[in-house]
């Protein structure tokens, strides 16, 4: 690495950790985010992306180079994720080939993976309920598993005579059909490393060393779905409250464990249930926020940077979640309108976001530039501020309209 | 002591799920006419929604309350039937919604099918992904006074004008008005789209459908 980039090493690490600290930077940082947006970047299908590591990873380092933003994020991490869904057969996703046409993005499918009657179970012993229910139903590679033997119960000799639980052909397939998803991973990971550390040395910020969410979110949207989480907030509120709590030290330690690893500080959350129709203040009070702020309290507590996206409006939430450490966090909000935002949180937490997708994917290039110029004059005059999309860059955007984005961070960011 | 269906009124507008449910019962196995019950049902629906649109009520009791509907009128069904049916109840005008093509959320567009629902028009779901061409059979089937068209990713943008281009081609556009809404649908999408008018939750679409078609 060359003087000149271990200088913009430290200018955009700088420029990105002024605001995180809610100082003025030299200007206002700007980040790229994307998921499939490669797709239409490159002229290629959202498929294509998707399974292509080379193209991806290309298409990536091209964006970045062209755009310049301070903080970006691997296509790794987003993007090129068919080759091990596939090999895991993931069945919590439809994607591009599985379930969607060859040019849709990837999408989530609610369901019910944790049964309401299975709530005690997860909380006498998680990691025996993730192994052998959790994983065979969300992990096609992991249904034999189901098989397994619960090997707390054996003992001396019996626990020697137990390890026959691992000659079970069942058991003995999806180890196979696991440890080959496992491999799979682990390429894409080196892959994703080269590309960090490719990006770090030109000096560019990556703005997510993990990805980690919010308990009552896990426990919502992963285990029980939208109708049965909704549902069990009055059918067995104790019992949510418990699984929130159960959560947290996992959740901790997996996100911990992987921004170290990264050697990235930073820790993107999406935010789903915490929108201001989702649910009343005083419910969002009592189930959603107390286990929130353990997660965020244990990431700044390990010296990391907590990055919440909090997806859609989240306006009468804004005096609850500024109760945190002030200048150690990130919000990012989707369609929270920013001033409101910073009268509130100013002195609180970093702001980020947010220009709107409709924007980015109907309008012109001088109305994005407007809308730049508005959030970065109005959000960033202080400092404690980055310039994103509202939900990064939507797949759909004309690049010319991406391209205007990140100048008007030049122009008027200083 | 109130009487019991006031009692199971305010059990469901309460969301005192439990109580509702044993209280329905005790009605319809004490002799109770089913259609009362329902009425009672339907009377406690309006309150829910009414909460709703106040800012008390939000997701889980517009859920909680549909699973202590379609519990009741599960039981009251067969007692129904039995006497000869229910006399159809007056809309105030036809409803055809679904989610559009690539898309394949549902959480906001049932919230507003229930929404409309409890508010008196007949509602028709299509469901989730559904092509142009189906939204178009659907519509010359149903001959719906008001579309709405459901998205929650930034790529149904694209559909929704597709659809409504579709419309428009098919002769039909000036025969109804369409609203769109969900995630992260706005006056700009809107515009680009060529819709009526777009709302951000279910109750912008029961007072668009209100403004259109009356109720």
């Amino acid at each position: 690495m060359g003087a000149n980039e271990q200088n913009l090493v430290s200018e955009k690490l700088r420029r990105v950790l002024d605001a995180v600290a809610l100082k003025r930077p030299d200007r206002v940082p700007v980040a790229f985010h994307t998921m499939l947006w490669y797709a239409r970047y490159g002229g290629t299908t959202m498929r294509e992306v998707m399974y292509n590591y080379e193209l991806a990873a290309e298409l990536g380092k091209r964006a970045i180079l062209e755009f310049d933003p301070d903080l970006f994020c691997a296509p790794h991490q987003f993007t090129t994720l068919g080759r091990v869904l596939e090999a895991a057969r993931f069945k919590q996703l439809q994607w591009p080939g599985h379930g969607v046409g060859e040019n849709q993005p990837y999408q989530y499918l609610d369901r019910e993976y944790m049964k309401a009657e299975e709530y005690d179970e997860y909380l006498f012993d998680p990691t025996g309920f993730w192994l052998s229910k959790y994983m065979p139903r969300v992990l096609g590679c992991a249904e034999g598993l189901e098989s397994l033997h619960a090997l707390p119960g054996y003992f001396y000799m019996r626990l020697v005579m137990g390890m026959r639980t691992f000659a079970n052909p069942k058991v003995v397939e999806a180890l196979r059909a696991m440890r080959e998803a496992g491999e799979e991973a682990n390429r894409l990971v080196v892959l994703q490393n080269e590309f960090v550390r490719d990006m770090e040395g030109r000096g560019y910020v990556l703005a997510q060393g993990a990805v980690s969410i919010a308990p009552f979110d896990l426990v919502g949207d992963y285990m029980r779905g939208a109708r049965g989480i909704l549902t069990d907030l009055y059918r067995r509120p104790d019992k949510v409250l418990a699984a929130c709590d159960k959560a947290i030290p996992f959740i901790l330690k997996a996100a911990i464990g992987t921004a170290r690893a990264m050697g990235s500080r930073f820790v993107f959350i999406p935010i789903h249930w915490a929108p201001d129709g989702f649910m009343s203040l005083d419910k969002f009070k009592t189930f959603w926020w107390p286990g929130f702020r353990k997660v965020l309290l244990g990431l700044i507590e390990a010296d990391l940077v907590p990055v919440p996206l909090w997806e859609a409006d989240c306006t009468s939430r804004l005096e609850t979640i500024a109760d945190i450490p002030p200048g150690k966090a990130i919000y990012w909000f989707e369609r929270t309108d920013l001033a409101r935002a910073k009268s509130v949180l100013s002195g609180v937490a970093c702001l980020r976001g947010n220009v709107s997708p409709s924007l980015l994917n109907t309008g012109t290039p001088e109305q994005v530039d407007a809308a730049c110029r508005d959030l970065i004059e109005n959000i960033g005059r202080d400092g404690g501020f980055i310039l994103d999309g509202a939900f990064g860059i939507p797949d759909e955007a004309p690049v010319e309209n991406v391209r205007a984005m990140f100048k008007a961070a030049r122009k008027y960011g200083g | 002591m109130k009487e019991p269906k006031q009692r199971l009124l305010e059990a469901i507008a309460d969301m005192r799920e439990d109580e509702a449910l044993e209280l329905a019962k005790s009605l319809l196995d004490g002799g109770e006419d089913p259609l009362h019950v329902l009425e009672v049902c339907r009377t406690a629906m309006e309150t829910v929604g009414k909460r709703f649109q106040e800012g008390e009520y939000f997701l889980p009791e517009l859920i909680l309350a549909g699973e202590m509907l379609e519990r009741i009128g599960a039981m009251a069904k067969p007692l129904i039937q039995a006497k000869g049916g229910a006399a159809a109840v007056k809309k105030h005008g036809r409803v055809l919604i679904g989610t559009v093509h690539g898309d394949l959320h549902d959480i906001g567009k049932n919230i507003v099918t229930f929404m409309l629902d409890i508010n008196g028009y007949e509602v028709k779901d299509i469901g989730i992904d559904v092509p142009v061409e189906r939204f178009i059979d659907e519509i010359r089937q149903f001959q719906p006074s008001v579309v709405g068209l459901s998205g929650f990713l930034t790529l149904a943008f694209d559909s929704m004008k597709e659809t409504i281009d579709a419309i428009a081609k098919a002769g039909m556009r000036d025969k109804m008005k369409i609203m769109i809404g969900g995630g992260q649908v706005d006056e700009t999408v809107r515009s680009y789209t060529g819709a009526d008018a777009f709302g951000n939750n279910a109750m912008a679409a029961v007072t668009l459908c209100r403004g259109w078609i009356g109720g």
